[in-house]
């Protein structure tokens, strides 16, 4: 094996294991610099809870709150919207929040702890823009005389009923998202923290 | 001076560098018009340069200060507003002359074999652009700017798995913020420029290496004189320099045009609602790229749930025939599983997810071409009428693309860009059968 006393195998090993070792080094390396731009502590912390009086919040109301950079709407639902969200199955992609885009203790149609009180994220689930508010029923939101209320998407046309379903057929693939909530007291939410199972 | 030169060169390879690429660098004589929009790109990387930092010595990279400091450029600033249109405006220009400078390869066959590598590295620099333009466009904070990049980097958000994580490390946070603007300033300053710069020195030696094509698309090194050059060759200096230079002032005699008397030429380099500051809680009526990039998001926009289906139909008749065309077993299985694989994922992941994939490719699909194009010659000068219209079709859909990405998605725009992204497709898709039974007419022995 060996030429002029070299050992063309065994340096080949070593050449081999030298530049392997080296790489494992260079991703290690890397990683301080890649890790970098994650979200940072401050992002973090400003991704904190925030604490929300409901107390003023009238039936009807559309409270808008920005919570991780986010907008989110608190809505106090009327009898007359509860009522709105009934016998829409038939048009809408995922009548009964079976996928993951909320909590398991806002499923089914109100999707909210309190029935009345919708908490949703304020972006279409498309592309991210935030959706026009057009919860009055009928023509008046221009969206023809059959709107029962809901949330409309400028960008691309997506609609929304008013519990944040999204309507069959338009480009918005999901329902919009309830973020992690709990209620601190009757007339206090916490977003970003979630309910415990039970309680409410 | 003679002898400083000498000195000089003793120590460095001046003279032979200075030969290698200018002087007795030999060009095909027969250069037409197309050939201008190389030299245009290098002029174009120089003034982006040169332009952007003189913006930076004004630019306040925070989201509290970003609006009102390009605010501040375009008022207070001596000459700021000549230094931050020529920015804008020049941003969009050197779109233009890429996309004719592409254009060139498609024509003549400049993608062609020995220059695969030259294109390759010229796609790689197209996307760093892309890239660059984007990042750039977020710095001014204008409203336009914010959910410009809220949509783009949602993008990253259909990827199954992944993508959410990717979306939040681009943008370091939950949301576009601080620490966006923050890092993508310094991608599109530093880190990007720096990139684009190493990469047009490749993209010069690697075609240097194997010399220009032509009109005609002949090799010119293959007819050489007893002195070992060219015979259609002519020394790039001071021919192609002094040439290049006519090119140069009628240029900027057009950009100057836009730059002095519209610069934002109606919204289309520069959008209206980028004059409001980014608010995050309201969105603009419409959002739109700026003119380079609609083509692509047309095709990212036409993929939606009822569209499925033919693009199933057009993945497997590509299958299809690829699998009767291919001699090789392992290219025929490819041929019969890739499809079916596309086809479930077509029903089973979002559309979402697949208007993302679409768009990816729309762009990559580029970096095949060498390898689609299976025609005997290069020049569209001797090729029939299968690849000329092809071509001439692409041309028209990609320019119908472009103008659908500024509509809303719906209603006739919609289908015209769900027909137009299939024709898009087709153009590359279909390349190999094509430029291959195409009828070619013979190519002369010298450059005409």
């Amino acid at each position: 094996m060996s030429t002029n006393g070299v050992d063309k195998k065994r340096r080949r090993f070593l050449v081999n294991l030298t530049a392997g070792v080296g790489a494992v080094g260079s991703g290690f390396a890397v990683a301080p610099f890649v890790m970098s731009m994650t979200p940072s502590e401050r992002a973090k912390a400003a991704g904190a809870p925030v604490e929300v009086d409901i107390s003023k919040l009238e039936p009807g109301q559309l409270l808008t709150v920005k919570w991780r950079g986010k907008p989110v709407w608190l809505l106090n639902r009327t009898p007359v919207m509860m009522d709105s969200l009934k016998g829409l199955a038939d048009i809408l992609e995922d009548p009964e929040s079976t996928d993951a885009e909320q909590p398991t203790y806002a499923k089914g149609i109100a999707r909210a702890i309190k029935p009345e009180l919708l908490v949703v994220v304020g972006l279409c689930t498309h592309l991210g823009c935030s959706p026009d508010k057009k919860l009055e029923a009928g023509a008046g939101a221009g969206l023809g005389a059959d709107w029962p209320g809901g949330f409309f998407c400028p960008c691309h046309g997506s609609k929304f009923d008013l519990s944040g379903r999204v309507y069959k057929n338009v480009p918005a693939p999901r329902n919009l998202p309830v973020p992690p909530y709990s209620f601190k007291s009757d007339t206090e939410i916490v977003l970003g923290i979630d309910q415990k199972e039970g309680v409410a | 001076m003679q002898s400083l030169l000498e000195w000089v060169d003793a120590r460095f390879p001046l003279l032979k560098v200075w030969n290698e690429h200018l002087a007795e660098y030999y060009a095909p004589k027969n250069f037409n018009f197309w050939y201008y929009f190389g030299s245009l790109a290098i002029l174009m990387l120089v003034l982006q340069i040169f332009s952007g930092i003189f913006l930076t010595i004004h630019y306040k990279p925070d989201v509290g200060l970003a609006f009102a400091s390009v605010e501040y450029i375009m008022r207070d600033v001596p000459w700021g507003w000549f230094i931050r249109y020529l920015h804008s405006t020049g941003a969009s220009a050197f779109f233009i002359v890429i996309y004719l400078h592409m254009f060139r390869a498609l024509l003549y066959g400049s993608h062609r074999g020995p220059r695969e590598l030259v294109w390759i590295m010229g796609m790689v620099i197209f996307v760093a652009l892309m890239a660059e333009s984007f990042m750039g466009y977020l710095l001014p904070w204008g409203n336009m700017s914010y959910w410009g990049a809220q949509v783009i980097i949602n993008l990253f958000d259909a990827i199954p798995v992944i993508g959410p994580g990717l979306s939040e490390w681009i943008r370091g946070d939950f949301v576009i913020s601080d620490a966006t603007l923050n890092r993508f300033f310094a991608f599109h300053v530093a880190a990007v420029p720096l990139v684009l710069v190493i990469l047009v020195f490749m993209h010069i030696v690697a075609l240097h290496r194997v010399g220009s094509n032509n009109p005609d698309g002949i090799e010119i090194k293959e007819n050489k004189g007893a002195d070992g050059i060219p015979l259609d060759g002519i020394p790039f200096h001071p021919y192609y320099t002094v040439k290049d230079i006519v090119a140069v002032v009628v240029f900027l005699i057009v950009l100057s045009s836009v730059l002095f008397f519209a610069p934002e030429l109606g919204g289309w380099f520069l959008e209206h609602d980028n004059f409001t500051p980014a608010n995050v809680l309201q969105t603009p009526p419409e959002i739109v790229p700026l003119w380079y990039f609609t083509p692509y998001y047309s095709i990212l926009r036409a993929c939606t749930p009822d569209y499925m289906i033919y693009l199933s139909i057009f993945v497997g008749i590509v299958g299809a025939m690829t699998l009767f065309s291919a001699r090789n077993i392992m290219v025929k299985a490819v041929a019969v599983v890739t499809p079916l694989i596309l086809i479930v994922g077509f029903y089973t992941l979002e559309a979402k997810f697949w208007g993302v994939v679409a768009m990816g490719v729309s762009i990559m699909v580029f970096f095949a071409l060498p390898w689609l194009d299976r025609s005997t010659v290069k020049s569209i000068r001797y090729r029939g009428w299968m690849y000329k219209t092809a071509l001439g079709i692409f041309v028209v859909t990609f320019l119908v693309l472009g103008y659908l990405g500024t509509q809303p998605p719906e209603g006739l725009y919609k289908a015209l860009a769900q027909i137009g992204t299939l024709i898009y497709f087709a153009f590359f898709a279909f390349m190999p059968w094509y430029s291959q039974i195409d009828k070619t007419k013979p190519v002369p022995e010298r450059v005409t």
